[in-house]
């Protein structure tokens, strides 16, 4: 049934409600990708087991990511009048265990990681308090949501949704005022006021590019010609950042109301949304959503009767980084392979087929309904001077909370790491945060008090990019992580043009040979030099910020480089060609396992007799490390 | 060879120029890997020049010339899961299955790609066996995952 | 007309030209390699980068593919560009160290050897043969296959079967890794591994095409079945 009139948008509404605040006890298992991998499914099917086998009154469902990653798999109940409360790492049998206690008063404050009293829209301003009689006694002990470390500082709009509704259900989308930034802008607004607001706000592109989002929709409406195409990047291919994600698997519809915006404000009427093939579950969400949106006639033809088409198509990646680049995406669609071309004429000019195409990323979309219900000047409060808003980050590697955190611009990486992320694990030292995925840079301790921010974060050699943050401690090797990337880089390269092709496997052997003992003196400069012509010389920004990894871990950690060269030597234990593995015979007890698991038979010993490793079997896989329960190995 | 469903797949895209990678995909979901005997029908039928084909073909990672066997592992080599040691992940499948990264087993029971970065990063190292994700993996438990995997 | 000026010297081109004709036009030197004029511009090799100062920026690019602009100034032979040049130039040898032309480019900028290991490809993936052979023959029997730094050009499957045997590609390759070889019965184009009969003219007995090529050519033009029986020369 199509929506036609605020009656219509108030009865989805309400059905919505009803859904999301049940006058009874709700339970959702987050069941995003990071959740499914930790068994989030399980959890979900012993639940629905228990709940009808006991005849219990909860209904049970599914969400999105709620962030804290490193928790999963999360299971949230809700009891109508009382806190929310979620649960983390939790099993099939303890969420067993939680459901069927639950009547008898039993809420296991120790497997909470918060609770709920009450819930701030950030779309509609409204607040939804849980609690009407005060907190139950038995949940006092456990923290309230904003008072946690990892999401004390977090402000939540592109991420708004995730983990709290139903990304399946349209009416949970509704009912916490989705689709209400497109009513309005289509029943108040002219098209080039809808830009004018989204140029205020100052937003800039959330993939990477960092474009101000409002000036690029200008550009594009204002190119010649009457066929315009709105395009959403869902091409993540950072390593390491998965943001897109869950935006897309937790709430879908986000980014498809985006869409609708910007395709009016523009003056188009078809759209694509490029996904990568690698996100199954996401493209699965996205088809779903769509197909709701299309039945409510919020996409299509004639949406919410004003007459307005815009209708949207899903397109899978086929596995080529080189495709998030915007004129490879859109010779992808178009049915060809993914090679950029010179961006002499930028694609809001001509892009796909030759028309003015707006391409924007799933982040970037996702905020464009809360800029329009909040208004341009409330959305530029927030963040810095020159980057507005909050940005999504994909916190990972040696930190102790990893997870996805929106945080407004301006904050420091080390409030991040340390305040966020719960710092270094196992009493490791921080040693370099990567940011902006392969197109960006290792930034050392000295910087970490450097803010969030596009100019900032380029002006030290590293960028913002899609929001990747990976965090790496001293046994992390800086080479290492440099030849990781150039690696990652050279085997994604279109291989079109000379300077990328070339470059980075020359760059890539360099490397190389470092890592394997056969680096030579001048090598560090022969980087240099490769660098600047692969970064000045290359077609696209692919090879144009290749060189980052490399010339940053060279500018921070020089010393590392050097050590790899001149002493063949590898401080921090990772290069295998650099390294032994020995055994301490002061902690080895004998016990063997190691013997046993080492798949060369490099280790001999025997009872009573502590083992040693011949190092010309020794094929440093480091299974003898995982054995070992008392740390008798070590790397040298 | 019984093309068929290939020409079901390419006229449930409209025949369109344009689709060609969708129905690439859907082909190979079909029939395990992309054939010469595949690619050449595809070529005649859509009415498309064979080398474009193949180019594309040959492009994208997402497809195999090669037969591909029962299962497929992706081994996430993404930089999350790679500072957490997913290299040495993959190098235990390596000895456990006997085959090369991109390689198939002799028995056709595995086949064994990498991928770069999955999107689980918290949850690294990572693999996905058949769509179905595996987390917080280590050298031990790694290969007995696959017992499930006849 | 649009003005503008290369080295300093006004220049007058068409619109929707781009930089790298023009300046060959007016006597201006830029090596390239995978720029010919018969076909479309293509950016690949980067031999052809120049400095581009629009709007008080400078920027190296390709000439071959930027289109000339009103007041803008290029520059052909600065620091910039010669450092540039002269890495790519590098690259290029120390993947195909046998071609000619790229040994007599950088003995010009006295480039001695690579600092790279060598490589011991013929092939600089300009593209050029592809390019005429899909934009000018219409044959389509080559194409580039794979990606990065595995990437190559050649026919699909390595089976030749819609190569017509003209020879476009041959001439048209700029490192001359493309050879054609001919006898009375066959010619060979050797890359590609395509040979095939040649036909012989009903008037003279010479052989003076490859059948299958002038059964593409009465198929593409509609032509009479024996049309092409006699040779261009008994004909006249």
């Amino acid at each position: 049934m199509k929506i036609r009139t605020s009656q219509d948008f108030q009865r989805i509404r309400e059905k919505g409600l009803k859904r999301l605040y049940p006058k009874r006890v709700r339970v959702k298992v987050g069941m995003a990708t990071c959740g499914i991998s930790t068994g989030a499914a399980e959890v979900y099917d012993a639940l629905r087991e228990e709940v009808n086998k006991e005849k219990l009154d909860i209904v049970v469902g599914q969400t999105g990511c709620i962030g804290f990653c490193q928790q999963e798999p999360i299971v949230d109940i809700q009891e109508f009048g009382k806190p929310r409360v979620l649960y983390g790492e939790m099993t099939p049998k303890k969420a067993v265990q939680l459901v069927s206690g639950w009547f008898d008063g039993e809420v296991r404050p120790k497997w909470a990681l918060c609770r709920f009293d009450e819930e701030r829209n950030i779309l509609t301003g409204d607040l939804y308090a849980h609690i009407s009689n005060g907190v139950p006694k038995k949940m006092e002990k456990i923290p309230r949501y904003h008072e946690i470390p990892f999401y004390r500082e977090q402000v939540k709009i592109a991420l708004r949704n995730c983990g709290f509704i139903d990304p399946e259900s349209i009416e949970e989308y509704v009912a916490i005022g989705g689709y209400r930034s497109l009513w309005h802008i289509l029943s108040n607004m002219k098209p080039e006021e809808v830009i004018e607001e989204v140029k205020r706000s100052g937003l800039r592109g959330r993939g990477g590019g960092g474009f101000p989002t409002g000036v690029k929709w200008e550009l594009c409406r204002k190119a010649k010609g009457d066929v315009r195409y709105v395009i959403c990047n869902a091409d993540e291919g950072d390593p390491g950042a998965y943001m897109d994600r869950s935006v897309l698997e937790g709430d879908p519809h986000s980014v498809l109301e985006g869409m609708v915006i910007g395709a009016y404000a523009i003056g188009a009427h078809e759209g694509y949304i490029y996904v990568r093939d690698e996100y199954p579950l996401a493209v699965q969400k996205l088809r779903a959503a769509l197909n709701r949106a299309e039945e409510y006639g919020l996409v299509g033809q004639d949406i919410l009767g004003t007459g307005f088409d815009f209708s949207i198509k899903i397109n899978k990646g086929g596995g080529a980084f080189v495709c998030g680049e915007s004129t490879a995406l859109m010779a992808s669609l178009e049915g060809n392979v993914g090679e950029p071309r010179a961006k002499h004429i930028h694609t809001v000019e001509s892009g796909l087929w030759e028309k003015p195409s707006n391409l924007n990323n799933v982040e970037t979309w996702a905020n464009i309904p809360v800029i329009i219900a909040r208004g341009s000047d409330w959305f530029a409060k927030i963040g810095t001077e020159r980057s507005k808003g909050t940005k999504v980050f994909s916190l990972v590697g040696k930190v102790s909370n990893t997870g996805l955190v929106e945080v407004p611009m301006g904050i420091t990486l080390r409030e991040i790491v340390y305040d966020i992320g719960g710092g270094i694990p196992g009493g490791r030292r921080f040693k370099a945060v990567q940011t902006g995925g392969p197109s960006g840079g290792c930034i050392p301790e000295s910087l970490l008090d450097l803010p969030v921010d596009f100019d900032r974060l380029t002006e030290v050699g590293s960028m913002m990019g899609s929001g990747g943050m990976i965090v790496m401690d001293e046994a992390n090797c800086m080479v290492d992580v440099a030849k990781y990337f150039i690696n990652f880089l050279r085997d994604e390269s279109c291989g079109k043009c000379t300077s990328c092709r070339e470059g980075t496997q020359r760059m890539y052997e360099i490397l190389d040979d470092i890592t394997e003992g056969r680096g030579k003196r001048g090598d560090i400069e022969r980087l240099e030099e490769l660098g600047w012509v692969v970064r000045e010389t290359s077609l696209c920004a692919l090879g144009g910020t290749a060189p980052n990894p490399v010339l940053s871990t060279i500018k921070y950690f020089r010393d590392e480089y050097e050590a790899h060269i001149e002493e063949k030597r590898c401080p921090a234990g990772v290069c295998k060609a650099l390294i032994q593995y020995t055994i301490d015979p002061e902690l080895c007890t004998a016990c063997g396992r190691c013997r046993k698991d080492c798949p060369s038979d490099a280790i001999s010993g025997a009872k009573k007799v502590p083992h040693t490793i011949d190092q010309e079997k020794c094929i440093k896989c480091g299974m003898c490390i995982e054995a070992c329960k008392f740390d008798a190995v070590t790397v040298q | 060879m019984d093309f068929r469903k290939v020409d079901s797949i390419i006229g449930q895209h409209g025949n369109r120029e344009s689709e060609v990678i969708s129905i690439l995909q859907d082909i190979q979901q079909e029939k395990n890997y992309l054939a010469k005997e595949v690619l050449e029908h595809v070529a005649e039928k859509m009415t498309i020049p064979l080398a474009r084909v193949y180019r594309i073909a040959t492009f994208y990672n997402v497809f195999s010339l090669k037969p591909r066997g029962r299962h497929l592992i992706n081994v996430c080599l993404g930089t999350a899961c790679h500072v957490r040691g997913g290299e040495r992940i993959l190098e235990k499948l390596e000895r456990d299955l006997k085959v090369v990264r991109g390689e198939t087993t002799k028995n056709q029971r595995f086949t064994l790609e990498t991928v770069h970065c999955l999107g689980c990063c918290s949850l690294g190292p990572v693999m996905v066996v058949d769509g179905k994700t595996f987390g917080r993996l280590n050298q031990n438990t790694v290969g007995k995952l696959l017992r499930d995997f006849d | 007309m649009i003005a503008f000026t290369i080295d300093g010297v006004g220049v007058e081109a068409e619109e929707g030209s781009t930089i790298l004709p023009v300046a060959l036009e007016n006597g201006f030197e830029i090596p390239h390699l995978c720029y010919h004029e018969e076909v479309s511009p293509y950016g690949a090799c980067r031999l052809c980068l120049v400095e581009v100062e629009r709007g008080g920026r400078r920027r190296l690019t390709a000439s071959c593919t930027y289109p000339v602009q009103e007041g803008i100034q290029v520059f052909t032979d600065t620091e910039k560009v010669q450092r540039a040049r002269r890495m790519i130039v590098e690259l290029l040898l120390a993947r195909c160290p046998d071609r000619v032309v790229l040994q007599e480019l950088a003995s010009q900028m006295g480039i001695e050897k690579p600092g790279f290991t060598l490589r011991q490809e013929e092939c600089i993936l300009c593209g050029l043969c592809e390019r005429v052979c899909r934009e000018v023959v219409g044959a389509n029997a080559i194409s580039f296959f794979s990606r990065g730094y595995k990437r190559d050009m050649g026919p699909p499957f390595r089976d030749p079967k819609a190569c017509i045997a003209c020879g476009a590609c041959v001439y048209v390759c700029p490192v001359d890794c493309i050879k054609m070889e001919e006898t009375a019965e066959e010619r060979t184009i050797v890359r590609w591994e395509r040979t095939l009969k040649m036909k012989k003219c009903t008037v003279c007995d010479r052989s003076f095409a490859p059948w299958y090529q002038l059964e593409y050519i009465k198929e593409r033009a509609k032509l009479p079945k024996d049309f092409l029986d006699i040779c261009p020369d008994c004909r006249g």
